[in-house]
């Protein structure tokens, strides 16, 4: 893609653009960055909707989806590498009004999960000052603290930025190993006590296991994240697909001994609705130095991920801007450190809003709810794909094994997951819906008479198939 | 097929349009969560005068839930007794498999016309 069309809304004479500056390392960092958090917190609701097992489940269940996610992404990443992602994927194979929507999703999904985290800086900050004898600290001073600190280092520069993640996400995914080689889950002496704990299996029976889902998916969401940077990626074909799978494979680790620590150290009931569980969980061991690796784990965990939900929501709504389905003046980049700067700024306020006012899991579920979206556009998107650009007409940096299987084992795997958060979250889900029908008919019959219609797409391919 | 120009937008018109998405965000996001309309449907059945054998608790989860900063059962009553209620009417589930479909079908639709005419701009009208 011309990157040089990022220029179009700078007020400067030199044309400037996103920097390829950033190896597989990093976009294993920014998937894996983003996502880690969730074995940290949230993920852990699933515990509450379904029970123990049931949140094992679904937590594989959510694996296989995000296996699909992955696999699907990675082929068509490597093939339409741009800013924006599924953005740009969306514009290029199925139309302006899918990308403005997937622009949209992404936003959401990564600035509620920014939101997320940050009420989760706060809810660590309490605990801890409980735990030092201080009743009654107010959270928000560390909740807005956080979204500003990351929002500067976002707007200084994407190599930073990115490198200051890979530091504290390995950091994080360390602090796990540590926690479950401390346990010592092959002794006798561990204080792992899955078979007194887990005495209901499942609680709600298999309904629960269903509703589980919804939770389920914090353990990985947010992973196709990677994409976002490809216009900032050296070698996109090759860095993209093997940075998302090394991710898939590292939170796939980590959810499952994240899922055995927790199970077998405190009652389903507290770990349900816990809203630090592997603090909670290194608090029971009764080590020091553990609560003190856990708590800086789970600070180091939100932080990376708040950190990765700015670039990519800044990046999608900058793509937005850029094409002009949002305002174009969103589509700038900044002179001197070369980033999305007013898009960054923009989401502040945003993102602020729903950590202040609404709680955990709600903005959790927003953030589900915005991704599951984008999950479902993914097979309609791989069809159309193969269907319009076969496989002997453009090249592709990565393809996946069994088309169309990972589409329609994708497609049903959401289908269930919209039934479970129908199971408990239904009014939230209708209100979501709403709003992106109502935003969906704006921009059809408002806002896309402002875009040029042969600047939206950019590949060089031949003319898609039936059209 | 002749090169589409879109009109000139103002900065009145590119602000407008931002307030538009931010109330649309909010409108249909937060006002919901703000009036108390939406939200988990757990709800806590303490029992009275509890035990931790009434509530179903045995010695090793007794011990977490002390360790956890629960000294007694009435402490830990309310977490352990709530529950999601998940009964379900077919015809909001079946509403909502509506909403969801419906808004699929509506975008896919609307951008495959749209679609068309970035193609035929960009590659010219198809004979």
């Amino acid at each position: 893609m011309a990157v040089a069309e990022a220029a179009g809304a700078v007020p400067h004479t030199e044309r400037v653009s996103l920097l390829r500056v950033l190896g597989p390392a990093h976009v294993w960092a920014l998937g894996v960055g983003i996502v880690l958090v969730g074995e940290y917190m949230g993920w852990n609701f699933a515990v509450g909707k379904g029970g123990a097992y049931a949140a094992l489940v679904a937590c594989w269940m959510a694996g296989l989806l995000y296996t699909c996610v992955a696999m699907i992404d990675s082929e068509v990443t490597s093939t339409v590498a741009a800013a924006g992602g599924q953005y740009a994927q969306a514009k290029h194979i199925v139309g302006p009004l899918m990308a403005f929507n997937v622009g949209l999703f992404l936003v959401f999904a990564y600035t509620m999960l920014e939101a997320g985290n940050a009420i989760t800086v706060g809810f660590l900050v309490d605990t801890v000052a409980k735990m030092a004898g201080h009743e009654g600290v107010d959270q928000r001073p560390f909740i807005v603290l956080s979204i500003m600190f990351l929002a500067w280092l976002n707007y200084r520069g994407v190599l930073a930025t990115l490198t200051f993640s890979l530091v504290i996400t390995a950091f994080a995914f360390v602090a796990i190993l540590v926690l479950f080689f401390a346990v010592q889950p092959w002794s006798a002496d561990s204080p792992l006590r899955h078979a007194e704990l887990i005495t209901k299996e499942l609680p709600y029976g298999w309904l629960g296991v269903l509703a589980a889902m919804h939770f389920g998916l914090w353990f990985y969401l947010g992973v196709e994240g990677t994409t976002q940077a490809a216009e900032e990626v050296r070698s996109p074909s090759r860095a993209l697909p093997y940075g998302t799978m090394a991710s898939m494979m590292t939170l796939a680790i980590a959810a499952t001994l994240t899922w055995y620590i927790c199970a077998g150290l405190m009652p389903w009931e507290y770990l349900g609705q816990a809203g630090v569980p592997l603090f909670d969980a290194a608090r029971l061991t009764g080590s020091t130095l553990l609560m003190w690796l856990l708590g800086i784990g789970t600070l180091f965990a939100t932080l990376a991920s708040a950190n990765g939900c700015i670039n990519d929501a800044s990046r999608a709504w900058f793509s937005l801007g850029r094409d002009h389905y949002l305002p174009a003046w969103f589509g700038a980049v900044h002179p001197k450190y070369r980033t999305p700067y007013r898009s960054i700024i923009f989401l502040v306020p945003v993102a602020m809003l729903f950590a202040l006012q609404v709680p955990l899991d709600q903005v959790i579920t927003f953030s589900i709810l915005s991704g599951l979206l984008g999950y479902t556009f993914m097979p309609i998107n791989m069809i159309m794909f193969r269907k319009k650009w076969p496989l002997d007409t453009i090249k592709r940096g990565y393809v996946h094994p069994m088309h169309p299987l990972p589409a329609l084992v994708l497609i049903a795997l959401c289908g269930l997951t919209y039934f479970a958060v129908f199971l408990g979250y239904g009014t939230q889900l209708i209100a979501m819906m709403t709003f992106y029908i109502v935003v969906s008919l704006w921009f059809h019959f408002w806002r896309y008479r402002f875009v040029k219609r042969s600047d939206q797409f950019t590949m060089p391919w031949p003319r898609p198939n039936g059209y | 097929m002749a090169k589409y120009i879109p009109p000139h937008q103002s900065k009145f018109g590119q602000v407008f349009d931002v307030l538009v998405v931010l109330a649309l965000t909010v409108g249909a996001l937060y006002i919901p969560l703000w009036l108390k309309m939406a939200g988990a449907t757990k709800t806590p059945a303490p029992i009275e005068n509890p035990t931790w054998e009434a509530l179903g608790q045995n010695p090793t989860m007794v011990e977490r839930w002390q360790a956890l900063g629960y000294p007694d059962p009435a402490s830990a009553n309310e977490l352990i007794t709530a529950r999601f209620d998940y009964s379900f009417d077919w015809l909001a589930l079946a509403a909502m498999v509506a909403l969801v479909v419906g808004y699929f079908v509506m975008v896919v639709r609307f951008s495959d016309k749209e679609y068309r005419e970035v193609i035929n701009e960009k590659f010219g009208e198809k004979r």
